[in-house]
């Protein structure tokens, strides 16, 4: 019989570190190139495409974790859900700061235009302040004084990664098809969830029936 | 009779795997979503590496053509580079990335070729491959490329008025329109083969003028850009490149020119009539519904710094179109 392998804090630290070590040079290779035009003919879209889809798979993955963790029996997995999610922000920080920089090269009413009247402009930056405020309360010590809000804030995340789904397909001219697999996924992984969907619907509906019936006991 | 007995590990013919698959393997796991979902594995040029050592390797002959240089059609825009004109192009059938035309169609298949120009003309006619760049004079001239995607190009193309082919034809008094159509050829261009990797359009792509924008000297049948033929991701052997109008009126490939009464239904607007018009004239005032259509980015070379962003003109800058569109509300037909 296979022994089920116990993932220790040093496999943890490990898988950090590769974590880091891509991320990093990857952002870094792509963007030398995109810097020395070595990015194919137009190496802003190019930058945009690869941030995006970036920040959208490093959510996706880091939404991945808790299932994972659950049905591996690898509560230590968890510990990688902060990194990743810090990354998937980091990245999404890129997207916009390209988008600013590169592609409407800093003229600020332009921005401010296309923010309000491109409306899958609007639900991206939406998704990137829901995904800031995340990341500036992410630290333990945050974590702690905030106490409960902390987790009810950090649920924020499943709307955010709804916007940017919406955001993608919303982008694209008519090449759905990946977008669709994208939202499927999430969809699936949303789904792994559905209890905790459910559990504030499910305790207001008890609240109710008690209160009812605690009403039917004093009549 | 020489019966011969397979050895049993003997690979049987219908176990090798077709050619076709076997060089698109790349384009089916694209289509599939395998290469977008780990983007982040590989860099985005990984597509250019050549892994498996046979595909991408070969790239489509071109041949150098003779032509006039009309000082009328010279510009003082820089030109785009040939590299960056040869793979950044939007042309579906061979899948929906901007570097996919160039990645796909290479093997490409332009000889021979068959253009037949038909409807309510006097004298149809048709013409090979050879008669693409033998029947009238070839011009080169110099046209500022606007995508509705808000990018733009300056190619030096290669060609002659779509005029004269329609003057040889005589058209009718009764024809109004003109409509072009790409080649269908499912086996040569993967994006017709599956919705994956076509963009969801409904092939084959046509596109269509009014009889008078067909007939301005602007309006452009081009068979090659930068002094030679044109590569297959340009729209080999001949296509259609109307300067004044966003870059999908330009179709590529085209195999037939038809004249007719009534307005054609074009692929982009079948795809989306509230986006693409049938007009599609560069207009900076009209702006796409998902966006601005006032300026755009001018590719040249130089990496993302290249301070690149200018202002869209009206028709894109040829002012000698404004005529055909004098009573003409243009946000309504846009």
């Amino acid at each position: 019989m296979i022994k089920p392998v116990r993932i220790s804090p040093s496999h943890t630290f490990g898988i950090k570190i590769t974590l880091h070590l891509a991320a990093l040079s990857l952002l870094f290779v792509t963007y030398y190139q995109a810097f020395t035009d070595q990015l194919g003919a137009d190496p802003v879209k190019a930058i945009l495409h690869f941030t995006g889809i970036g920040a959208f798979n490093l959510l996706l993955l880091s939404l991945l974790i808790s299932p994972l963790a659950k049905y591996l029996r690898q509560g230590q997995l968890v510990t990688l859900r902060r990194p990743i999610g810090l990354y998937a922000f980091a990245y999404a920080l890129c997207h916009f700061s390209s988008y600013l920089l590169f592609e409407l090269q800093l003229e600020w009413s332009l921005l401010l235009s296309e923010l309000l009247k491109r409306p899958y402009i609007s639900v991206g930056f939406i998704a990137l302040l829901i995904l800031s405020i995340l990341a500036a309360t992410s630290t333990k010590s945050i974590q702690r004084h905030m106490g409960r809000t902390w987790q009810k804030t950090h649920n924020w995340v499943y709307v955010a990664s709804l916007l940017i789904a919406l955001h993608y397909i919303w982008s694209v001219k008519s090449e759905l098809i990946q977008p669709i697999i994208y939202i499927l996924v999430l969809l699936a992984l949303l789904a792994t969830r559905k209890a905790k969907f459910l559990k504030p619907i499910k305790s207001a509906l008890n609240r109710r029936t008690k209160t009812a019936q605690s009403k039917k006991k004093l009549a | 009779m020489l019966i011969r007995t397979p050895k049993p590990s003997e690979i049987k013919e219908n176990q090798v795997t077709d050619e076709n698959v076997y060089h698109n393997r790349r384009q089916i796991l694209k289509s599939m979503g395998f290469i977008g979902a780990s983007a982040l594995m590989v860099s985005p040029h990984a597509k250019a590496v050549n892994w498996f050592g046979d595909d991408e390797t070969k790239t489509f002959k071109t041949r150098p053509l003779e032509f006039s240089q009309p000082p009328m059609y010279h510009s003082d825009d820089a030109l785009t580079p040939e590299q960056k004109i040869i793979s950044h192009n939007n042309f579906y059938e061979f899948g929906s990335g901007k570097s996919d035309p160039l990645a796909n169609s290479q093997s490409f298949k332009v000889k021979p070729w068959t253009l037949s120009i038909d409807g309510l003309v006097e004298k149809p006619l048709t013409l090979n491959y050879d008669d693409l760049y033998k029947s009238f004079d070839l011009e080169e001239r110099i046209y500022r490329l606007r995508c509705v995607e808000a990018w733009s190009m300056v190619v030096p193309w290669i060609g002659y008025s779509l005029a004269n082919l329609i003057k040889k034809a005589q058209p009718l008094s009764a024809a109004k329109y003109v409509v072009f159509e790409t080649l269908y050829d499912p086996k040569q261009m993967p994006g017709q083969r599956n919705r994956f990797t076509g963009g969801g359009i409904d092939y084959p792509y046509v596109e269509g003028l009014r009889l008078d924008e067909a007939m301005h000297p602007l309006t452009l049948m081009s068979v090659g850009l930068y002094g030679k033929t044109l590569p297959p991701q340009n729209g080999a052997p001949i296509r259609l490149v109307v300067p004044w109008k966003y870059g999908f009126k330009s179709i590529k490939s085209v195999v037939r020119i038809r004249l007719t009464d009534k307005k054609p239904k074009t692929t982009w607007e079948q795809l989306a009539a509230s986006e693409y018009g049938f007009y599609a004239n560069v207009n900076p005032q009209v702006d796409h519904p998902r966006w601005t259509q006032a300026s755009e980015r001018r590719i040249t070379s130089g990496g993302l710094f290249t301070r690149n962003r200018i202002e869209t003109q009206m028709f894109n800058g040829y002012p000698e179109v404004v005529s055909m569109y004098a009573d003409m509300d243009l946000r309504k037909f846009y």
